[in-house]
Parts: structure tokens; sequence; C-alpha cells
């Protein structure tokens, strides 16, 4: 079936709450208005508000009582509005969520899931277009994962919904109205990575809303560019990653998240640990930049851009 | 329950309240009223326009906002959140400065020291600790000046809000809580937000909430007149709950019709907040007509002032934003300015 993204995470989270009457979601206008994306269009009406609850404007409040329900043994599905409202509620992820079955010697489980619209690319306000995936992925005891696909939107809501981890689930909104394919099968397990496009020149490495320009790259390449979509944060899966360089030698990451301490620079580490022999070039990044998201006016300057990738494509065949 | 609304003017024109503002005071807040919204609405017409990216309309909110920020004196404070574009403009701040936040070629666009206004926060109820930190601030200066916060009904659910209140108290600060009930954050109505009259939680704070109606400029005036005496004298915050309605959207990418009757919107039409100021200057003030023609000429010059000013933004230059992330410029900030200045 044919579903943008937006609507294949809005029928997961309805297969999820079919399956498991202790799924509820909760959020500030996810019910009656179905959320400021309508992710969560229809689910009240079908659902009743209270499995899908309207919240007070509080985000530290949305996790930290969304914490107590899982004491209970409830599975509760969080949406934080945008990206940059994450951090009111931050010190309930990093100091409570993640840290409640290590303290508790696995008796307690936080099976919840934090759905997260990040990125980028919009046009928007202040706080609106933040990619804050490399605070979660430093936070042991979270997982975090992104689709970049309608498929994997609508089969890795299920996966993470049934984690007895906790998971933040960050929504490229900038892709929300893309429409892909969703087949009957969920294919890939929550933590895998997948090649997105075979290659023999240059290994590509990205996430979320970055693949669409990583493969549109890929079509203007001169090179061959294997595109890799990580779709998993943490825990990584790297083995695509490293079968793919030891072929190529030649790696780009992309992220739209600023360079310093980026998701790339595990990468670069872990590649050039398992690679060494292998690699032409050092790894090159093409990221946001070192400062707070931009004014949107310029946004395009600060993400990655076609042009961008291809520039460091050109810089690793000049090892 | 309890709390009073404190109301002088009421929606049909009629005195309702003593008050001592003398017939210039009046026309001046016909004027401010008028040109606030036309401040409004043409930046609504600019959005729909493609000219922003975004508004956030505050149809219905300029009395509480005129009346309050009209009560400032030129030293105060205030920390605003995104929609105060009438105590913008009550400050001295030219609207096209606020219009740079909502087209995206800005974060800021103007120094808050020149007018006693901060950068709006986005992220709800962050500002009203910024206004206690300020106010102690004063009180450790020995200042007798104020400070306001101003926030919504969504914002008294924040932790930092609470958190304002509950400082605010302990050090006695001289800071006016403004909230603008609004009835909605985005489509949550207030009643999930409280149980109570917001302003009833100052008491268990310890300092004292009183109630008005936001549509009525006078009497947002009095109340928040008397609040800022009490601070500058030493009395410690205030928290002022402005009844009022948001007539637009929360913001133009918003569709109140998802989640509130038309119906709703139409009863708070007739109590607009500039209809009653105008019965009562066209009963009383024999000139007025005259008066409201220059004032509907102003707006339309103000109205084309906006455009061509909006219109003529520039953009920033992406290099330069690297020189604004610190004091000085890490190496590694420097290399990433070259890289991109290497692009062109």
């Amino acid at each position: 079936m044919e579903l943008s993204i937006g609507k294949a995470l809005n029928a997961g989270l309805r297969a999820a709450m079919d399956d498991d009457p202790k799924v509820v979601l909760m959020g500030e206008d996810i019910g009656r208005l179905g959320g400021v994306f309508r992710v969560t269009d229809g689910l009240q009406k079908d659902f009743g508000d209270q499995r899908v609850m309207d919240t007070p404007l509080a985000e530290s409040a949305i996790v930290g009582t969304a914490v107590g329900m899982a004491y209970r043994g409830f599975r509760p599905v969080v949406e934080i509005q945008f990206d940059g409202f994450v951090y009111p509620a931050y010190d309930q992820i990093v100091n409570q969520v993640a840290r409640l079955r290590f303290r508790s010697g696995g008796t307690v489980q936080v099976p919840m899931v934090i759905r997260i619209p990040y990125g980028g690319g919009i046009g928007a306000v202040e706080h609106h277009s933040e990619s804050p995936e490399a605070q979660f992925v430093g936070t042991p005891g979270l997982t975090v994962v992104t689709p970049s696909n309608a498929h994997d939107a609508f089969w890795m809501m299920r996966q993470a919904i049934a984690s007895d981890d906790p998971v933040i689930f960050l929504e490229p909104k900038q892709r929300y109205w893309d429409t892909s394919e969703v087949r009957d099968e969920a294919g890939l397990g929550l933590h895998e990575s997948r090649v997105a496009r075979q290659g023999d020149d240059v290994t590509v490495v990205g996430y979320g809303p970055v693949i669409k320009t990583c493969l549109a790259a890929a079509d203007e390449a001169d090179a061959s560019l294997e595109v890799i979509d990580l779709r998993s944060l943490s825990p990584l899966d790297l083995g695509p990653v490293m079968e793919s360089v030891k072929r190529t030698g030649r790696v780009v990451v992309v992220h739209e998240a600023s360079r310093t301490l980026g998701l790339g620079a595990e990468l670069a580490t872990r590649i050039t640990q398992e690679c060494f022999y292998s690699l032409e070039a050092p790894v090159q990044r093409v990221t946001g930049y070192d400062m707070p998201y931009p004014p949107c006016r310029v946004e395009h300057d600060h993400l990655p851009s076609v042009e961008r990738i291809l520039d460091a494509v050109d810089v690793t065949g000049e090892f | 329950m309890g709390l009073p609304i404190s109301q002088t003017l009421a929606p049909d024109g009629e005195l309702v309240a003593a008050h001592d503002f003398s017939p210039e005071e009046l026309r001046g807040f016909h004027r401010d009223l008028v040109l606030a919204r036309r401040i409004d609405s043409e930046a609504y017409a600019l959005q729909r326009h493609g000219e922003l990216g975004l508004w956030a309309p505050m149809l219905g909110q300029e009395a509480a906002q005129i009346g309050s920020g009209r009560a400032l004196a030129p030293n105060d404070f205030v920390f605003p959140s995104y929609r105060e574009h009438a105590v913008a403009w009550c400050r001295g701040l030219d609207p096209a400065l606020l219009l740079s936040l909502f087209r995206g070629t800005s974060l800021g666009g103007w120094d808050p020291a020149q007018y006693g206004y901060a950068l709006p926060a986005i992220i709800i109820g962050a500002q009203t600790l910024h206004a206690v930190g300020y106010g102690i601030g004063l009180t450790l200066e020995g200042k007798e000046d104020a400070v306001v916060a101003y926030f919504g009904d969504g914002a008294t659910s924040q932790g930092d809000t609470n958190e304002a209140f509950a400082w605010a108290a302990s050090y006695n600060a001289p800071v006016v809580f403004f909230c603008q009930n609004n009835h909605y954050a985005i489509s949550v109505p207030q009643e999930r937000q409280t149980r109570v009259p917001i302003a009833q939680r100052a008491a268990g704070f310890g300092f004292p909430g009183v109630r008005v109606d936001g549509n009525d400029v006078l009497a947002v005036h009095q109340v928040t007149t008397e609040a800022l005496a009490k601070a500058r004298a030493g009395g410690g915050p205030t928290l002022i709950e402005a009844i009022t309605y948001r007539m637009g959207a929360h913001t133009t990418s918003d569709d109140p019709s998802r989640y509130r009757d038309a119906h709703e919107a139409d009863e708070w039409a007739e109590r607009d907040p500039l209809l009653r100021l105008r019965l009562l200057l066209e009963r009383t003030d024999p000139g007025f007509a005259e008066f409201d023609a220059e004032v509907q000429a102003e707006a339309e010059a103000l109205g084309v002032h906006l455009r061509d000013v909006c219109r003529n933004l520039p953009d920033p230059d992406f290099a330069e934003l690297f020189e604004h992330v610190y004091a000085d410029m890490p190496p590694e900030l420097v290399a990433q300015r070259e890289e991109v200045r290497s692009w062109s």
C-alpha cells in the first residue's frame, strides 16, 4: 500500500492500539486536533480520550507521568510536539526513563516510545528544526531509531511499541508527506540498518531525512555511490557499513545535526578501527555546522545538500 | 470561584467603574488598539502572501496587551512570549523588527536593553524564570523598577512557570506575572490546564492573584498599574489573569475549525476589545470622528510601512552567523566558516 510517512505512522499507532489495550498515547494537541502534523489524526475518535490523551502543556510532565504509567504496566507512546520542546523533558528522559532498568536490575522496565518530529527544512521558527539525536544516543539505556520511508515508519513504529526498552522515535518531519510503498512484512528488525542503494565506489551513510538527499546525490554522482540507511542510531548496526567500506574504501557520513560529536564522529571511529586497511581516504562528514540552528531563510546553507555530499565524495577521491 | 473579575468598561461601551483617565489618554488607547490590530492583520496578510513563514495572530488580545504595556515605565523590563506584538509596540519597537523572526531572517532582531523588551521565548514558560532573575537583579541593585513576564494559560502547566512563582515569592521579586488567558493552548482548552481560576493559584505560592477582563483596556491598565506600583515599592509579585480570547488561529499553520465551535468566536466578537472603547468615545468625545479618521489614516500608513520593510528584510549572511556563536570564535568554527565561504 502506498502511504505517506505521516499516514504510515498513524497506521502503525492504530495497529498497536488495536493489538494491545495497554498502549496509550499522550501529548499536546494529539487528540481532538490529531497532532500538529496530524500523525495521530482520528485516533482519539476511535479509541477514546482515555487512550489518546490531550495533556496539559508540560513536556517534563508528559514523560514523567508516562514513567508512572509504565510502572503500572502501560505502554505509553508520548508525542513531543517539536524537537526543541524535548529539552524541558530531558531530565525525565535521561535521569529516569533511561536508568530504571539498570537501577532495578531488570525488574522495572519502561516500554515507552517518545515520538519526536525532528530536523529542519520546513521554514520554521526557532526550536522547530533541531536534530537532538546525539544527546540521546549518548545516553545508555535509551534506544534511538528513525525511519526514512513509509514502510519503515509503519513497521518500526510497531516494533518500537513492542520493545521493552524505551525508544526515542525520531520522525523526519520534512518527509512526513513523502509517499512510498508499505509492504506486508517488516523485513528487518527495529535495530537493523539497510542498504538503500547499491554501489561500488563510495559508501554514503545517513539516516532519517537525509536519506532522500543521499539518494538524490547518488543519482547525480559520476561515481557509483552505495547509500546505507542506518535506521537505528542506538544500538548501531554497522555490519552493512563495514561490508560496504571494505569494498569501496571511501566513506561519507551525512546528518543534519551539528558536526562535533555527532553520529559521524562515532561512525568514523568505528570504521577506522574495523576497516583501517581498506580505507583509501579519511572518513568525510557532511553535517549541520557547529552553530544553533540558523534562521530559516538560510537553513539550506546549514543542511546537507546534494552539492555538499558530491563535494565530499570528490574529496574521498583525492587520496 | 472567589476572585472577582475587574471591569471598568463593559462590552456595550458603558462605564461600570470609576476611572481617572483623561480624554487624551482614552484617545491614546484607541489609537494604540487600532494600530496594534493593523500590525496584526497586516502581518497575517503578509504570511498569506508568502512573505512570512509564520505569524502568531493576537486578534482579540489587543486590550490585554495595550492596557498592560502602557502601564509600564521606561525603565521597566518585559519578558514576552511570541504573541505580544502590541506590548512590543508599547515598548517602541518598530513592528518590522518583529517580522524578521517570522520571516526567518533573524532569531532576535533588536537589543533588549534598548527597548526594555527581551527576545521572545518560544519554549513555553521559559521567560517567566528570566523575569524573576531580572527582578532579583533589580532588588540587589536597589532599583525601584519592575519587570513583567507575559505568558498564556498553557504556560501555567509548565514547571518553569511554577518554579518562577515559587522563586518570585521566595525572593519577594518585583515581578508582575501577566497571564493572558486566551482560553486555548493551540487546541487544548484552558480546562485541561487548570481546575481553578489561574489567578487563584498565586495564593498558594504566597502572593496575590487578580482577575481582570482582558478585553477592557481601562481595567487592564488599572490593575497592571497597581501591581507595578506594588512591585516597585518592595511589595513583591502579583499574578494578573487577563481573561481574553484568541479570536484567530494559534498560528497561520493552525486550523481552529478542527477543535472549536464557530459560535464561541462569535460570542467573543461581541466582547471585542476595540468595539467597547469606540462606543464609549463616540458617545462621550465630541471630536472623536475626526480623531478616528486620523488614526485610520495612520493605520494605513503603518500597513504600507510594514509591507515595504517586510519585503526588503535582508537574508542574513550565513557565513557571518558563525561570529555570533561565541564571544571569540574557536579555531574549529573559523575553519567551518571558511568552508562555507569557499562555496561562493
